[in-house]
């Protein structure tokens, strides 16, 4: 190895690295430039690079065989980045920076600042793809069979697993004998050798690449049957029941001279409205499918005026930080209560306690918020029975309220208990005894040097849990699932956090609205940014007073 | 608190033998104790007693067990790939929970050992980032995932590393601020004696720091053990096929559909999750106080 390879054992301090303690003369550093390169150093890093250098050329095949250009630039930027870096006996920070980095940038930063940019758009359903793309679905989907349409035998198929991969129409035309195979991306044709075809009826009973699905697998998939339309170049093929298809007219069809959509059954023209992407009629009625466009700042304003979001989303705020502050707030009193009583120079077995007492904190959550749900049931719950109860827990707004609370309080204490725990060893025994020697009451002087002191201690994790809190999917969607709904609004509970309403804005039944949604995001991502900032700097006053 | 023991010195040494007194002093503190214990186990029990009902449903069980039977467990083992479930869950949770303690690590090392420019902008960049929920990108992700999948199905959807991939993108917001306080409690002038015996920037913070840390590493890494068994919606888009599911994922199929019927299987299935992070979580007890405590005020 030439010495410009320099190991981890390399010497040379860059300049990056100066010393914590300010106005120490740099100069002071020329003796480390004798450090040797270390075997374990050299070995380790030839081994490690060639670690990347072998998952970036296993990487680069896929993209030059799908051409993949940027991608592929993308890729050999990095990994010569990666071989500078570290080769160069400069940039100290950066190599320990980097690693992490990289992952950051592609799995978080990328996707958030993706996700962040359509909050300025109408992305969701009905407004997915570009307005090319709407007007191909607006044609196909208003095709219609015509007397005199060419019908065909079909067989449905997939290339993959027969419940759930993407299906294919194979098609046969019983009196040419031509057989296709489509799909929603178009017709092609298939050599007659590749398929099996019944002599009587001309239904295609085996091809090659494909299974065919039976009519029990097909039956079962028949809504999606219905839905698939392969579009061609007259108007599309639809399929009639699960053995017919046709090949039928669009009715509507797109105007490029006055920018609309023309059906000519009715005469009904839509109109585009680049502003809002879809296709608009004369009276208002709008087209399903539509494309789409930048709409500003259209969804924020929805979100603080549209009566139907904002009165939800501030009822909805209010119980967030209700559920956020309660579950810290309450986990942690009973938590420090406990641990109070248990700290005491003459507590015996105070050890077993411990151990019994942490057990909740390391059962696997998920399982037990299901456990407890199903303890809150009405009808064969535990708590129901045990206490001869007969309350519809998650029915009642401030009764499933109530219950998710009980139940963060149940997976929370023992963490508080724990850290208080912690806390309180590490508070001098001298401080308490000083102050009932002066006299104070035990509460004085809980009130006076405990409770202040455990707060610096814990106010860092106290807000860390506040705002792990804020955004606890898992403790409203294992449990009510953001129920119980008012009548008149389906899309928002009585304990739905900002987080699980967004959850559902974007993937729930109502159709996926992912512009508003992440619109959404942005609010909670704010409200926490500033809570915790506000809080962060208040504990900096707090430990400056204190310590 | 402790006053209330100390407090009463004078009053020990009179006749601090009746039993109202030591109920004042000391027995209050073991009936506290022993209720708590209580609103810590009973759900537990709960568990336990579903897990050994012979019936197997929710409605039939019991607080206390009123059968012994393992036809839960067996059925769990028949009925479903729960054994791939927890493999998958071991291996993921596992490897990444190590990678994103070993990642955070090499950047805390950097942000509280090194000034360099940027350093504080980066620093809050991590905090801000850490408050976006990641969760949210989901859409982004999914597509992100599709054209990888396309690409490099080894790594795309139904495998553990395109998962693993993405916890990693979240390791440097969630743990480097936490370790940057351990390290900063660590004394300056260990590592900057070592370096001027000669040592480099990386055997200080392979030979030094890391052993020094050492025990609240494992603490934080059994933290990012726990969370990463515990993760639902990110790993619920990922993994469809039955036996790449996760625990999380897997066991909650088990009783999203069918609450009553399956409930015992279920409860045989936490219970074996629970084993492994409980035993740990016992051995690793005493630094978790320390550890949370420590970094925290620094932080």
């Amino acid at each position: 190895m030439s010495t410009s390879l320099s190991g981890p054992g390399s010497a040379e301090q860059a300049p990056g690295r100066e010393p914590v303690r300010r106005g120490l003369p740099r100069t002071s550093r020329t003796a480390r430039n004798h450090a040797p390169i270390t075997a374990t150093g050299l070995v380790g890093k030839v081994v490690l690079l060639g670690l990347v250098a072998g998952i970036a050329i296993w990487a680069a095949f896929p993209l030059v065989e799908a051409e993949h250009w940027i991608g592929l630039g993308i890729l050999a930027a990095t990994t010569a980045g990666l071989f500078y870096l570290y080769l160069s006996r400069r940039h100290i920070p950066a190599k320990y920076l980097v690693p992490g980095t990289l992952f950051l940038i592609a799995f978080q930063i990328f996707p958030v600042l993706y996700t962040a940019s359509t909050a300025f758009t109408n992305f969701g359903d009905g407004h997915r793809g570009s307005k090319d793309d709407a007007i191909v679905a607006i044609q196909t989907s208003s095709v219609k069979q015509v007397p005199g349409s060419t019908e065909y035998s079909l067989s449905i198929a997939t290339k993959g697993d027969p419940a759930t991969g993407a299906l294919v129409f194979l098609l046969s035309d019983p009196k040419t004998r031509e057989v296709f195979a489509g799909d929603a991306g178009g017709l092609r044709k298939l050599d007659a050798g590749q398929v099996e075809a019944s002599s009587l009826t001309g239904k295609i009973t085996a091809a090659e690449g494909y299974t065919i699905l039976n009519i029990g697998q097909a039956s079962g998939r028949s809504k999606e049957i219905t839905d698939l339309v392969v579009p061609t170049s007259g108007g599309a093929i639809r399929s009639n029941g699960l053995t017919r298809a046709y090949e039928g007219t669009a009715v509507r069809a797109y105007d490029a001279g006055c920018d609309c959509v023309k059906d000519s059954e009715t005469g009904k023209t839509w109109t585009a409205d680049p502003g809002v992407g879809s296709f608009v009629a004369a009276d208002g009625d709008r087209l399903a499918q539509g494309w789409k466009v930048n709409v500003g700042f259209e969804n924020f304003s929805r979100v603080l005026t549209d009566p139907n979001i904002s009165r939800p989303f501030f009822g909805t705020l209010l119980w967030n930080f209700a559920f956020a502050i309660g579950s810290t707030g309450l986990t942690f009193l009973l938590g420090m209560g406990i641990a109070l009583a248990l700290h005491s120079p003459r507590m015996r077995g105070t050890n077993l306690y411990r151990v019994l007492l942490i057990l909740p904190y390391a059962m696997p959550s998920f399982a037990m918020l299901l456990v407890w749900r199903d303890m809150f049931n009405t009808d064969f719950g535990l708590l129901n029975n045990l206490f001869g109860l007969d309350v519809d827990w998650f029915g009642g707004s401030w009764s499933a309220r109530a219950a998710v609370l009980l139940v963060q309080l149940w997976l929370g204490y023992p963490y508080m208990f724990l850290v208080t725990t912690g806390a309180l060893q590490a508070i001098p025994r001298e401080l308490t005894e000083a102050t009932s020697v002066d006299g104070a009451s035990p509460w004085q002087s809980f009130r006076a040097v405990t409770l202040p002191l455990l707060l610096v201690a814990l106010s860092p994790l106290l807000i860390a849990s506040f705002a792990y809190n804020f955004n606890n999917v898992n403790a409203i969607l294992f449990t009510t699932e953001g129920g119980p709904f008012p009548a008149d609004n389906p899309t928002n509970g009585a304990t739905d956090l900002l987080i699980t309403y967004t959850y559902r804005l974007a993937f729930g039944a109502q159709g996926a609205e992912y512009g508003l949604a992440t619109t959404v995001s942005i609010f909670i991502f704010a409200i926490v940014a500033v809570v915790a900032a506000i809080s962060f700097s208040r504990t900096r006053k707090q430990e400056e007073v204190y310590s | 608190m402790t006053t209330y023991a100390d407090a009463p010195v004078t009053n020990r040494n009179a006749t601090g033998r009746s039993r109202g007194r030591w109920f004042a002093q000391v027995g209050w503190r073991h009936l506290v104790g022993v209720l708590a214990v209580a609103f810590s186990l009973f759900p537990i029990l709960f568990v336990i007693s579903a897990a050994l009902n012979p019936l197997g449903t929710l409605s039939s069980t019991e607080l206390l067990p009123t059968g012994a039977s393992f036809e839960n467990f067996t059925n769990l083992f028949q009925d479903t790939p729960f054994a791939h479930w927890f493999l998958n869950s071991l291996l993921l949770a596992g490897v990444a929970s190590f990678a994103s303690i070993f990642l955070s690590a090499l950047a805390a090392y950097a942000f509280s050992r090194m000034r360099f420019t940027g350093r504080r902008v980066g620093l809050l960049a991590l905090l801000l980032i850490q408050m976006f929920p990641q969760f949210l990108a989901i859409v982004a992700i999914f597509l992100i995932f599709t054209t990888v999948t396309d690409l490099w199905p080894a790594i795309g959807f139904n495998t553990p590393w395109g998962l693993f991939l993405l916890y990693m993108g979240a390791a440097l917001g969630a743990n480097t601020w936490l370790m940057k306080g351990f390290f900063d409690t660590l004394p300056k002038e260990l590592d900057e004696s070592a370096t001027m015996d000669g040592a480099s920037h990386a055997q200080v913070f392979f030979r030094i720091m890391l052993p020094l840390v050492a025990p609240i590493l494992a603490v934080t890494g059994l933290l990012a053990f726990i969370g990463t068994i515990n993760e639902f919606i990110i790993a619920n888009v990922f993994l469809t096929e039955p036996n790449s599911k996760t625990l999380a994922v897997g066991m909650f199929g088990l009783v999203a559909g069918e609450r009553n019927n399956n409930f015992g299987m279920f409860a045989a299935g936490t219970l074996l999750t629970a084993i492994p992070t409980v035993l740990v979580f016992q051995l690793l007890q005493r630094y978790i106080v320390s550890g949370l405590t420590a970094g925290a005020v620094k932080g």
